[in-house]
Parts: C-alpha cells; structure tokens; sequence
C-alpha cells in the first residue's frame, strides 16, 4: 500500500500489523534514547492548510524520532494564502523531494486528489480532511482500546463501542466505524437525528437517538464522545439542536451517565473537548478517561505509519 | 449551393436528399442534379439538426472557459444547428445590449444559429425583475429567461416573472434549487455523500422549486421549463403537473442519463455538477420520464471550464460538464440502443420540442421540401472513443473521457451550407 487515505484502506491484517508496529515503536519510546535511525535520509513534509497543533506536532515527533528530516508547511503566511493551488503547493514540495506528504485539509478528498492526481510521488497520508476521515486518530484509538480491552490481549472482536455526538461533522466517528468494523468490534453511534449524515444506514454499525438507552441496554467497553463542532454549525446553516443545555442533557456525558457505566467502561475523547458541552470535567478527568493516553499512543502510532509505509511494508492495495 | 445527399435513411426507410437555396429541395429515392456536390450516405440516418435549450458559451466575459466561436465550433461537432446562449455572462445578459452583443457574436462565427437567452432577474441576483420585455423586442428576440446557475427562489417575483412574459409569449427556465437547502452542498445527498464527507444535496431542494413552480404556472396560466430536471421525485412532480394540465416542459441532460453518484468515490472534480449526479434508480426514472414524454427535450448544459478550475481538490472546483460534442451519441447509448425509444422521439426530444420551447423558427423541422436544410448525418453503427482534447470546445471537461460511444456525428448543414463534413468542421 502506498498511502494511508482511508481507515478503509487496511483490512484486518494490514490493521493488526499496523497496531502491532505501533506496539514495538511504543516499546523504544520508553528507552533514555528515543530516537531510531529508521527513516534517515528521507524526507516528510507536513502539508497543514488547517491549524492543528496537536495532530501536526505528533506527526512530527513521529517523524524526527525515526530520523527523518520534517518539513513543516502550513497554509497561514505561505503561498497558500496568497492564491497557490493544492497541485503547485504540492509540485513544489516534490521538487523538494518530499518521500512521504502528511496532510490536513478542510476540504474532503483532498488528500486523495494528491494521492491519484499525479502532483506527487511521494505517499500520502491523510491527517483529517474536512468531515470525511482522520484514518490516524482511528488506529490511535484502537490501540488506545487494545491496551484497556479484553484484559488487553489485543483483540477487539466483539468489543462494543458507542460512540456518541456530532456525527456529522465528524472525520473521526467514520474512520473509527470503519475500523472498529474490520477489527470485529460492534459499534453503535447515538446522537440526534440531526447529526447523523443522511445514508449512515449504509455504515457497518447501528444508530441510535437515545445515550440513557444505549448505554443501559449495550454495557459498552469504551465509550467515545466526539466535539460538538461548533464551527460547522453557524446561524447560516441550521440549528442542529435547540441549545448547549439541551444538547448536554440529552448526549453530554456527565456524572449520571457515568455511574450507569460498567466498571471497567473507559471513557475516550479525540479533544479538543467542551468541557460542559458532551463531556463533564467529572468524566474527562476520571480514572476511566484514557483521553491524555490517546494523545501520547498518537505519536507511536503514527511512526509505525510513517516507517511501514515508507519501507514500503504495509500490506494492501495501492489505495 | 447544392448538395445531393444519396442513400439516407430518414424515418423508416432509404431515399435521398437534394438540398439546395438553403432548403430541402427534393426527397426521394434516385434524385440526380448535375451541379451538385454528391455525398454517399449509405448506412448513415439524416435528423434535423439539434437544437439544444441550454448551452454555456461564456462570452463575454469568460473567454478563458469558452468563447462563442469555440461553443459553436462543439456544437456543430455535435449534430447541433442552434443553441440557446445562457445568461449567466459577465455581464449577464440582463439587457437588450447584451443579448444583442451575444446574437451578433453567433452570427459572425457562422457554425449555427445562437439564440440568447436573457436573464429573470438583473445580475441573476433574484432580486429585481431584469428587463425582460426589452429583451423580447431587441433583435435578438428572446422568448427564453432564466436565471441558470441560480434559483428565482422568490415565489412572488417567480409569479411576477411567470405572468410578465405571457405578454410575449416567453418561457421562464428555472434552476430549481433551494438555496436554503443546498447551502455548501458538493454532490448528492445519500449514501456516498456519507462516506465521503462531502456535504450532500438533497432531492427535495430540487423538487420542492418545482413542487411550487408548476403550481404558480398552473395559478397564473403561464409556461414554464424545468431545466435539468435530475431526480425520480422531481419526474413524477412533473407528470403529475401534466397530467393537471399545467404548461409545464422540462429537460434532462445526457449526463443525468448515463452517470451516477457513484463516481464521485475518486474525487475527481469533472464529476462535479449542478444539479448533482444522482443515484442508479434517479438515473432509470429520468430515462423513463424521457421515454414516456414527461421530459420534452435532451439539454445538453454544456459547461466548459478552464483546466485550472478542474485540476483542484473536490471542493474547490468548478461545477458543469462539457457536453455538445457528446450529446447525440450518450442519448442514442442510453435511450435508443436500450430500446427505450426510437429515432423519431430522440429527433422530438433533441430538435422538434427544443425548438418549439424556445419558440424557434427554422429548426426542429422535419426533412421534407422547402423546409430550411438544417440537418444532421450520423453514423449509428460507428464506435469511438471519446477523447476531450480532440473536441472543439476550449473546455476539457468531460465525464465521458475514455468512454467508448456509439454513434458519430459525420455531417451537420445549416441552411444547405456544411458547417461539419467527414466528421470535421468545414471553414463557413
């Protein structure tokens, strides 16, 4: 496989691999020296048209311990900002000789217009674009699950996961359905009927409207709460629920619905949070939360992306 | 100028065509004229040259996606002997110098007849009523008015555009779209939409304009055209309305026959239209409106673009389809060769009830004597391959790149005069 553009593009061998990689990457990282000669001589460059600290410090963290040389582009004061397309933005970086493009874009299927356009040679690696899929945060999240889950032998067949909230919006709740599915996990998202897409029935998972339901009848394992994107959901284009009250009450994770929880439920969120909107401070600083875990396996997970793909050893298709 | 045009089929059967002083001078089997130019048609079908409701031809103002020459030069590539201009110019053809300017543009590039069509409202904006009755008495003569690319989403300045033009006999063509509904929409809402993350774009902002159009026509008496009608609920909106009695006609483009949602998986922007590809049942019920007559007419909606505003990411890019050069040969792929209809409606659907729409004298007439010899020669047996950068057209912006066709257009005449000859244009 050449690029990592969809959560879609690993079956379950290619996940599991991927996980496993992540595991042995996990491993040096707790020794003094840190940095492996994995990647030396080659070259990554992080393509963020859109700011996110978080996501492109982790790739490039990623990226310098195993000794690759990072580019940092970012759309703000570039180029970009003075009209350059996505194609001679990514002409240019191929002159430069970028190996591997890492990219975050508001608009969805950017990353794959890279990828097949012929702009570059290099793999492509999706960081998030527009509401489409986060591929990264999904394996992040698995293996955040693996370590917590079925005592973490690793295996999340049959694991179930709801995952709750702004659906819509969300690039992170399709990369994780698509997932979770091809690990064996069942999943169901619960949110209002107006933040699930039109055609979610043809996604490998349930749907629900009701948290209180889902939550008593399902004993989830890990429960998921996505940000309510507000910046997605200005006067011009629609109210999707009446008010942060209510949307609290409803589908916010707070005290009472984390004592329905099982005992050994973690609580998971890809952040930033909304402290008082899906999730209390109560439950995101719990012991259940894993959401500063996910962060730390974010940069473990996304080395053994960068190596495998780059050493040319993930298995699958030329997505 | 005169042409003998031999072994031809026209309707049913074999005979030949003697085209002479710009008209259909004689039609039978076994005619001769010594001083005509002499064509062997053997195994080619002549049709009355196309007529196509909905073009985009650019200019003035956009010459860099098309210029009137390039449009008329595609569309007698493609069978076509007139075409209706759209306004959604720069300026827009909001006034009668504008259509006029467009009218004149046509007539020196000479490749076929080109109708303006003005717009409903001024700067398309749907705010103020363009002046339409000026645009009807210009030289230009228009009878059509729409806002394309845009929505007169007003009902009451749609009512007012409605019942301004029954002065003249004019036709509102509306783009129905809600804005509301369809406010950053980048293809169609459904399953794929949802993958993909693009933000979807409902049938029901399509169907609810026309929903509430047919019931303003029917209310004040008046015509009105559906343009690029693309889903089963807005065809059976339609039908309904027929069968009321309301003056309604609407159209359907080739694309909307042949192509679906599903093509947008690969985000290539040349799939990116407006109205959006549909799904594979939207498909079959417009093929089946258009076999059955609730769709009059084939429009083609050409929409040429400079390469810049397709080789871009999904969002980013240009809505529209090249379509001209194309026309003739997805119709006969997906209504003929299906069975679904025969040459005779295809020449209703793609010449007789466009011309009659946009009240055109002169074309849409069948091949009989003193006629005027506006005519088409398509080999139906011929296969090609489309290739976007052989057309005639300035744009590159076609979905059926690649695509093997049936059907090639060898020879289009306007007025007796060859303005395609072997499948090649010919200098006027």
């Amino acid at each position: 496989m050449r690029h990592l553009l969809s959560a879609a593009d690993l079956d379950r061998d290619a996940a599991v691999h991927v996980l496993d990689v992540a595991e042995e990457m996990a491993a040096t990282q707790r020794r003094v020296v840190k940095k492996l000669p994995t990647l030396r001589g080659r070259t990554v460059v992080n393509l963020f048209f859109e700011d996110s600290t978080r996501t492109r410090t982790s790739f490039e963290a990623a990226a310098k311990r195993l000794s690759a040389d990072v580019i940092n582009f970012s759309a703000k004061g570039s180029s970009v900002s003075k009209g350059e397309s996505l194609k001679d933005t990514a002409l240019t970086l191929e002159a430069m000789g970028a190996d591997a493009v890492v990219v975050r874009h508001g608009s969805s299927g950017a990353p794959h217009r890279l990828a097949h356009a012929g702009w570059t040679r290099g793999a492509v690696v999706n960081a998030g674009d527009g509401t489409h899929e986060h591929p990264t945060q999904a394996l992040l999240d698995a293996y955040t699950m693996r370590r917590h889950l079925r005592g973490g032998t690793g295996d999340l067949a049959g694991a179930k996961v709801v995952v709750v909230g702004d659906v819509l919006h969300s690039r992170v709740a399709r990369s994780n359905v698509l997932l979770l599915h091809t690990l064996g996990a069942h999943v169901t998202l619960v949110a209002p009927p107006t933040l699930l897409p039109v055609g979610v029935e043809a996604w490998p998972c349930e749907t629900s409207h009701d948290l209180d339901a889902t939550l008593l009848r399902g004993e989830p394992d890990a429960v998921m709460m996505l940000r309510v994107q507000a910046e997605r959901m200005d006067a011009s284009k629609g109210s999707f629920f009446p008010s942060a009250r209510e949307y609290s009450r409803r589908y916010g994770l707070g005290r009472e619905r984390l004592g329905m929880l099982p005992d050994d439920t973690i609580v998971m969120h890809p952040g930033p949070m909304n402290r008082g909107l899906e999730i209390s401070a109560e439950a995101a600083d719990s012991v259940r939360s894993t959401i500063v875990e996910q962060v730390g396996n974010g940069v473990a997970v996304r080395m053994a992306v960068l190596y495998l793909l780059l050493a040319g050893e993930l298995p699958g298709g030329d997505a | 100028m005169k042409t003998l045009i031999q072994n031809v089929t026209v309707g049913g059967g074999q005979t030949d065509l003697l085209l002479a002083d710009g008209v259909v001078a004689a039609v039978g089997p076994g005619l001769s004229a010594d001083d005509a130019t002499v064509l062997d048609a053997t195994g080619l079908r002549a049709l009355p040259g196309l007529v196509d409701l909905h073009t985009h031809l650019r200019e003035p103002g956009r010459e860099d996606a098309e210029t009137v020459e390039s449009g008329t030069r595609s569309a007698a590539r493609g069978g076509y002997t007139s075409v209706f201009a759209m306004a959604n110019t720069l300026p827009v053809a909001d006034t009668a110098g504008v259509v006029e300017q467009v009218q004149r543009l046509g007539e020196e590039a000479g490749w076929v007849d080109v109708r303006p069509v003005g717009a409903v409202t001024v700067g398309l904006a749907g705010q103020q009523l363009a002046e339409l009755g000026a645009m009807a008495d210009s030289r230009a003569a228009v009878r059509v008015f729409s806002d394309d690319g845009h929505c007169v989403s007003d009902a009451v300045l749609m009512r007012r555009a409605l019942e301004y033009v029954k002065a003249f006999d004019g036709v509102i063509a509306q783009h129905a779209e809600e804005p509301r509904l369809t406010e950053g929409a980048q293809m169609n809402e459904g399953t794929v939409s949802a993958v993909l993350g693009l933000r979807g774009w409902p049938s029901v902002a399509e169907e609810a304009v026309i929903a509430r159009d047919v019931l303003l026509a029917d209310h004040v008496g008046s015509r009105l055209h559906v343009c690029h009608l693309s889903t089963r609920g807005s065809v059976e909106i339609v039908r309904w309305a027929k069968q009321r009695g309301v003056q309604v006609t609407a159209e359907v483009t080739p694309h909307h026959l042949l192509l679906t949602d599903e093509l947008v998986r690969g985000y290539d922007p040349v799939y990116k239209v407006n109205p959006p590809l549909r799904t594979q049942a939207d498909v079959e019920a417009v093929r089946e409106g258009l076999a059955d007559g609730t769709i009059d007419i084939v429009a083609t909606d050409h929409a040429p673009h400079p390469v810049e505003a397709k080789d871009c990411e999904w969002s980013a890019a240009a809505m529209g389809m090249t379509g001209l050069e194309t026309a003739l040969s997805v119709v006969q792929h997906t209504m003929v060769d299906t069975g679904l209809m025969g040459w005779d409606t295809l020449v209703d659907r793609m010449s007789s009830a466009p011309a009659r729409i946009g009240r055109l004298a002169g074309h849409g007439l069948p091949l009989e004597v003193g006629n005027p010899a506006n005519l088409v020669l398509v080999d139906p047996a011929a296969r090609w391959t489309v290739d976007p950068a052989a057309m005639a057209t300035a744009g590159r912006n076609s979905p059926f790149r690649g695509m093997e066709l049936p059907g090639k257009v060898v020879a289009t005449f306007l007025r007796g005069r060859p303005t395609v000859l072997d499948s090649e244009l010919v200098t006027p």
